[in-house]
């Protein structure tokens, strides 16, 4: 547990002072995230040191923890009071932390029902690149003074400043979690999934894998046993409790099967209920429809094509040649107020120059 | 209103004429008058002249027009607001977006809905409820505002512990920017690649851009609603029990507390069979699946008990829930009988306080001379006192203004802040200085300045220009004299 705020200060300051680019990091364990640079592995901004719960109040539901804290630590402490993190957040290593998780805007199966990082943000400190450490936001569920720049950083992976603190809305664990399988096809379970969610039941996990479909309900032991008896006469299976934590951590930190490999990993969010595109290669379904995965060589091109007609956007997660974009393009217009928030944050371009976007 | 100001309304109107309606042109004083103002009354101003388009080219020939003019924009959903956010600009034009009041596409699998940004709240939920589907945020004033406003405004309401704000319920916007650009921030996928504009346009008070269009996600309407009604004979029981129904891992749909004063004016109102003995009531609302509200509903009464609750009451029925939730609803025009006016104020702060927060109100009641009543949105700490005046007595509101500052000063001491649903506008925006320091309050200038670089959007609101954080700081220092 380390305050390090007055160091990354100084450094920033220097960079500053030295015209010189910073990488932000933290574990490492989203390395592999956003585009290869020519600056990517020179200064590094290491906030992997900056630990610690700050302050955390069980009744207000309400955490704050120094960037570098990680996942691992926080789900400790909250555990000592029945609490998660309730966007099930990803390590797709050891150590992976709070502020990466925010940063890339990393959310686990849950995420269309227990909400996303994003959505319990409250609150963060912020390092911009005129080396002033801001604070934004506030450890309230109810705040709307001012812009929200604490939810402005899911996804800007850092090109805004670093993210020294952070405050998030926590939830109790639920009581009681079921997880029911049965043979679909793709093609009937991305609509079965959806009337599924449609439905008032404790349902907080919907994913398709290699022709089964998975559907995890959650919340008190009596709605979770009701809807599960109610659903197993519909044909569905119960998992058995080891196999069904394993199925939904494995698929949280993409240490299923269909994860290995070195074929690219592209991530598409779409329309839960659109068809899915026709490809050569394997499929996995989460989020009820929302978050597609996909592995395979294909042009970004194509992929951005097939993303829009589905109404959302793609991204090469991992793997394949990272030169280039791997974001989803955006119009010019959005382009340019990204670029000018850049600017208003970050006049100098210190931090991750070009790990977003090329333009970036 | 001078001669020259008079020529540039008729000729700003002759040319807005030519690609709207001109009956929906507005430049006559008598026509404007209803536009003065929002929700908070107490700002007036007349605009120079009020717009209504139909159709998103004609917003964006608005824009491009001012945008070249150096005119100043204010948008306008129903002028529900409680922060002059809507207030009109004197040099500028209300652009009213009332037209825009179409449901576009209800998607029931999908749960989604298309709306234009004049559909009201409550609308919403009212026609997608043939499919067992309805709309999370719902402000009190959800019978009339409208989807564009609570973008604006990131709305909330009595359900968002549980179900959020709107930031959390919308999945993308378009967006008019001020050179007339239509953009589409969001997508049908439930995140977007780059940094969240979302999120930065959600709640932000029209200072950054113009929506023309909303699509929102939609919840399946829960099986079942139950509240339980529980009084307390003191105040830090009450509070106490709020945290201990957390505690146990319950999140109840709703959570609302009242103190005496209010509990007897909406008592007298609604006749809702509240305690008017109680220091303080508690309204928990459990939904869900029938199973899981019986298992909560039976664990909320016995902590309840358990916390020293002196009167139970759980609804039986339908009837029986809206009657106890009728009280609460009307609690602001039941308070609002007690005295010629009241100011509602905004604040939220860490549940923990409450008690001490309203020791301290207390405490300045008597010290301003004025009656305050409190009504609490307990499960996410956003308080509403409402202050009791006279707007005829000289001297009273300005009191009142000074009274509702205190207690906004007192939310950020205690880890608060100095609004959780109204919003800023005009009326908050010398307190802006309270909750942020001069660094933070220039990074939001630069945000501005990203989206609207000559301040033509809904200006004088929101954000203090750095000119104006000094001026607040030195009345900071200079506290208003309170007159005995």
């Amino acid at each position: 547990m380390s305050d390090q705020t007055a160091r990354l200060i100084e450094q920033v300051n220097a960079a500053i002072a030295d015209g010189q680019k910073l990488n932000i990091t933290g574990a490492g364990s989203k390395a592999f995230m956003g585009r290869e640079t020519d600056t990517r592995h020179a200064a590094v901004l290491d906030l992997k040191d900056h630990t610690g719960v700050v302050n955390y109040q069980p009744v207000e539901l309400v955490l704050t923890v120094r960037a570098g804290t990680p996942l691992d630590e926080i789900d400790a402490v909250l555990a000592e009071h029945n609490q998660m993190l309730s966007f099930e957040p990803p390590r797709y290593a050891a150590g992976a932390t709070i502020g990466g998780t925010l940063a890339c805007n990393q959310s686990g199966p849950g995420r269309p029902w227990t909400s996303s990082v994003r959505d319990q943000v409250l609150g963060i400190k912020l390092i911009n690149g005129k080396a002033e450490h801001l604070r934004f936001g506030g450890q309230v569920m109810k705040n709307v003074a001012g812009y929200d720049a604490s939810r402005l950083q899911a996804g800007a992976m850092g090109t805004l400043g670093a993210i020294t603190e952070v405050s998030l809305k926590v939830l109790p664990r639920p009581a009681a979690t079921t997880t029911l399988t049965q043979a679909m096809p793709l093609a009937d379970a991305i609509p079965f999934m959806n009337q599924r969610a449609a439905q008032p039941k404790p349902l907080s996990g919907a994913c398709w894998l290699d022709g089964s479909l998975y559907l995890r309900l959650s919340g008190a032991a009596s709605a979770v046993d009701a809807t599960a008896h109610q659903w197993q006469q519909q044909g569905a299976q119960v998992l058995d409790a080891d196999s069904s934590a394993r199925f939904w951590q494995q698929l949280r930190d993409h240490q299923l099967d269909f994860f290995a490999g070195d074929a690219p990993l592209w991530r598409f969010s779409v329309g839960p209920t659109e068809p899915n595109p026709d490809l050569s290669g394997p499929w996995l379904i989460d989020w009820a429809g929302a978050q597609r995965w996909y592995r395979g060589d294909e042009a970004m091109s194509d992929m951005e094509r097939l993303a829009t007609r589905a109404g959302g956007q793609v991204s090469q997660f991992r793997g394949g040649d990272r030169h280039g974009d791997v974001m989803h393009h955006q119009p010019a217009a959005l382009r340019q107020l990204q670029q000018r928030l850049k600017h208003a944050f970050d006049p100098n371009a210190l931090f991750n120059p070009g790990r977003l976007y090329s333009w970036m | 209103m001078t001669q020259s100001h008079s020529h540039k309304r008729d000729a700003l109107a002759r040319r807005f004429r030519t690609f709207i309606d001109p009956d929906f042109v507005i430049a006559d004083e008598e026509t404007m008058k209803p536009y003065e103002c929002d929700g908070m009354s107490m700002f007036c101003e007349m605009p120079l002249l009020v717009v209504l388009p139909e159709t998103v080219a004609q917003v964006q020939e608005v824009m491009r027009l001012c945008h070249r003019e150096g005119i100043a924009v204010v948008a306008r959903g129903a002028g529900t607001g409680l922060s002059a956010g809507a207030m009109p600009h004197a040099d500028g034009i209300v652009l009213s977006l009332a037209r825009f009041n179409r449901i576009v596409h209800i998607d029931p699998l999908a749960r989604t809905a298309r709306l234009q940004p004049g559909v009201r709240n409550l609308a919403i939920s009212e026609e997608t409820a043939q499919y067992g589907l309805y709309y999370g945020p719902d402000p009190s004033s959800q019978i009339a505002c409208t989807i564009g406003g609570n973008v604006g405004n990131n709305s909330g309401g009595v359900h968002c512990l549980k179900y959020g704000l709107t930031v959390h319920n919308i999945l993308s916007v378009e967006m008019i920017t001020i050179e007339g650009e239509r953009v589409v921030i969001g997508s049908d996928g439930l995140d977007s690649c780059g940094m969240d504009l979302l999120a930065l346009i959600t709640g932000s008070e029209g200072l950054l851009g113009v929506i023309t269009e909303v699509k929102v996600k939609l919840l399946p309407k829960p099986e079942k609603a139950q509240v339980v009604m529980a009084g307390f004979d003191d105040i830090q029981n009450a509070g106490d029990a709020v945290g201990g129904i957390i505690a146990q891992g319950i999140i109840p749909g709703g959570l609302e507390m009242m103190d005496s004063y209010a509990i007897i004016a909406a008592e007298d109102f609604a006749h809702a069979g509240y305690p008017k003995e109680a220091a303080a009531l508690l309204l928990c609302e459990v939904d869900g699946t029938a199973e899981e509200v019986q298992e909560h509903i039976e664990a909320a009464e016995s902590l309840f008990r358990s916390f020293g609750a002196t009167s139970i009451r759980t609804s039986k029925n339908e009837n029986e829930r809206a009657l106890l939730w009728k009280g609460r609803k009307s609690a602001f025009p039941a308070v609002g009988r007690l005295s010629p006016d009241y100011y509602c104020m905004d604040g939220t702060i860490p549940r923990g306080q409450l008690a001490h927060v309203l020791l301290e109100m207390e405490k300045m009641s008597k010290e301003y001379q004025l009656r305050v009543a409190n009504v609490f949105h307990a499960g996410d700490g956003n308080l509403h006192p409402l202050i009791l005046f006279d707007a005829n007595v000289p001297g009273e509101f300005e009191r009142t203004e000074a009274f509702g500052g205190a207690i906004l000063t007192l939310c950020v001491e205690v880890g608060g802040c100095i609004t959780g649903e109204h919003g800023v506008g005009i009326e908050k925006i010398r307190y802006m200085t309270t909750q942020f320091g001069d660094l933070e309050l220039a990074q939001f200038n630069a945000i501005k300045a990203a989206f609207d670089a000559d301040g033509r959007l809904n200006p004088g609101k929101g954000v203090p220009t750095l000119r104006q954080c000094q001026e607040y700081r030195a009345l900071e220092r200079k506290p208003a004299k309170v007159e005995a």
